[in-house]
């Protein structure tokens, strides 16, 4: 039983919580490019979080799903359709066999999070089930989804699927919606934008001492829009150039998840899921984890500040968005009466 | 912070990376004991299995640790006791004494066309023969320094002096997978079909990264590689049986 492509959308790719403990091989975590969302649509569904889900970015993907699923779709919020009907977004919603999900163009958020009970089942490579491109394997065949991929469910995915959405039901009212079956309870989503002009958070870079004070007060100043060449790699800012104070030769060395990186042109790039493990530009300050995911929900042409923060607001930062998560993914689990796999 | 307190400036250093991570700098340059440590208080921090620890990652004169928390105290605990090993590995390994030899891997390159793009460039640049630049390249004492940049690449010092030569001016769109080629007084492998910038002598019909491979890279940090030279006869046969595999 598989999930089959029929139109591939932008960019789809099959994504989890990545790979640990390979980067002096050259391998980066990667996975989710938001993975408090990837999280939620999988407790959405009563998954584990670690469970592969399909990531869409900004026009998503035409699918056929090939049994009886429950699914969710939370994230980035999508113009998405079942079989001509609006698709509810952030909430478990069973479909038949050969229903046809189109998921269009994004409004609201960049990335999109398909999760399906029971999790796609396509091969770990690594230890991991997550696309990684530049290395082209993970995922469905290392690549972003062509059309007539099909991913696999889980083995009894169908079974999983009516016997979980039996037990969310057991409490609530079920809302039949065309040929899908839902609930009137949703996710909130907690990495949008709440509107146009983030600010997302930044500690102290390692070469933040290279650059004249007026490029960090620019970069801390400044208003940026993310560049429409920025992908899983990394996101290019557009704004002005970032001057170092002189000439600077950095060893290569590891980067960060985060890391803002300063190329001579002096066009920042901050690196996100897919980014190289290393790599010789200066880095001017690091986005800390708690806006990681909030970053990458900025699409192409968003507008962003960033905000100096000491090590310690970082932390605090950090802890504050596990909680919620946490919370929130605990709360969504005890509809399925805290069974999921 | 130990290692800190004799001055800004000394190193080597412990410092935050970002709010998930700690850098052990060793050296200011490239410096290939420096390296070699690097290489050694890596393996040795990996070896604590520390759940927390999600990538341990050696570059030329650093090491970074990337760690995991939920809350603001673990993560300033993780730090601190991140800091705290690194100090001790560094002592201990840099008062161990010699390191054991490490293990050499051979890698076959055909240093002739079509493989060798760039290598009348090099002669002409260095003022050898293609020859000359061979038998050197070859009898180098290679050693990998890192791996970085793209999956399995491995970054090798050890290249003789004469073969010092800058990038290319104008880097190549595609360069083929296996492709050996020196920048910088370095040597680095292409594991996949990449641009790229540096001069290209020779290719090698070896996978340096195949995932469903155990081990996956070729190379680790720190290994030693002698390169021999094959003719592109040697080439296809060692190519072909590679994917009959």
């Amino acid at each position: 039983m598989t999930l089959r492509v029929l139109r591939p959308g932008v960019l789809a790719t099959v994504q989890d919580l990545g790979r640990r403990g390979l980067g002096h091989l050259g391998v980066v975590a990667g996975g989710a490019m938001d993975p408090v969302s990837h999280r939620v649509a999988n407790a959405l569904v009563g998954n584990r979080g670690d469970a592969a889900t399909l990531e869409v970015a900004l026009l998503g993907p035409e699918l056929l799903i090939g049994c009886d699923a429950l699914v969710a779709l939370h994230g980035g919020e999508f113009a998405a359709e079942i079989d001509g009907a609006p698709l509810p977004q952030s909430r478990p919603v069973l479909l038949p066999a050969d229903a046809r999900l189109r998921i269009g163009r994004v409004t609201a958020g960049c990335f999109g999070y398909l999760a399906v009970a029971g999790g796609l089942h396509v091969d770990p490579v690594l230890g991991s089930r997550s696309t990684y491109l530049a290395g082209g394997f993970g995922g469905w065949r290392g690549r972003s989804l062509a059309r007539d991929a099909a991913l696999p469910f889980a083995e009894g995915a169908e079974a999983l699927a009516h016997a979980r959405f039996a037990r969310v039901t057991a409490r609530h009212r079920i809302v039949a919606l065309g040929r899908c079956q839902t609930v009137r309870w949703l996710a909130p989503p907690i990495t949008l934008p709440e509107h146009d002009g983030s600010v997302i958070r930044a500690v102290d870079g390692l070469h933040s001492g290279l650059f004249d004070k007026a490029a960090r007060a620019l970069f801390f100043g400044e208003r940026w829009r993310i560049a429409p060449d920025s992908n899983r790699m990394g996101f290019r800012l557009l704004g002005p150039r970032l001057a170092l104070a002189g000439p600077a030769e950095i060893l290569s060395q590891a980067t960060c998840l985060g890391t803002v990186q300063v190329p001579p042109g002096g066009q920042p790039i901050v690196l996100m899921a897919d980014h190289q493990t290393t790599g010789g530009y200066p880095g001017i300050a690091e986005v800390i984890a708690a806006d990681v995911p909030r970053l990458a929900q900025l699409k192409p042409s968003a507008s962003v500040r960033f905000a100096e923060v000491t090590l310690a607001e970082a932390d605090a930062a950090r802890e504050a968005a596990c909680t919620l998560v946490d919370q929130l993914v605990e709360r969504i689990l005890w509809e399925f009466g805290n069974e999921g796999d | 912070m130990e290692p800190t307190s004799r001055g800004r400036n000394a190193l080597p250093t412990v410092s935050p990376l970002g709010d998930s991570a700690v850098l052990l700098t060793l050296a200011e340059c490239l410096d290939l004991d420096a390296n070699a440590l690097a290489g050694r208080v890596a393996r040795d921090i990996r070896g604590r299995d520390l759940p927390w620890v999600s990538d341990i990652v050696p570059a030329l004169v650093t090491v970074a640790v990337h760690f995991e928390a939920r809350t603001a105290r673990t993560a300033a605990e993780r730090r601190a006791m991140l800091e705290r090993l690194l100090v001790e590995s560094l002592a201990r390994e840099a008062g161990a004494g010699p390191a054991p030899a490490p293990r050499t891997v051979e890698i076959p390159v055909c240093y002739e066309s079509p493989y060798a793009e760039d290598l009348l460039e090099v002669a002409a640049h260095t003022g050898l023969t293609p020859p000359e630049v061979v038998r050197m390249h070859s009898a180098s004492p290679h050693r990998v320094l890192m791996i970085g940049f793209a999956p399995g690449q491995p970054y090798l010092g050890g290249l003789d002096a004469r073969l010092a030569m800058p990038r290319r001016s104008s880097p190549r769109h595609r360069v083929e997978a296996g492709s050996v080629a020196i920048a910088n007084a370095q040597t680095s492998i292409y594991p996949f079909a990449t641009p790229g910038g540096w001069n290209v002598i020779g290719r090698t019909p070896l996978v340096l990264f195949d995932p469903v491979r155990k081990p996956a890279s070729l190379l680790e940090p720190g290994d030693a590689v002698a390169f021999v030279p094959i003719s592109t006869g040697d080439f296809g046969r060692i190519a072909s049986g590679q994917h009959a595999r």
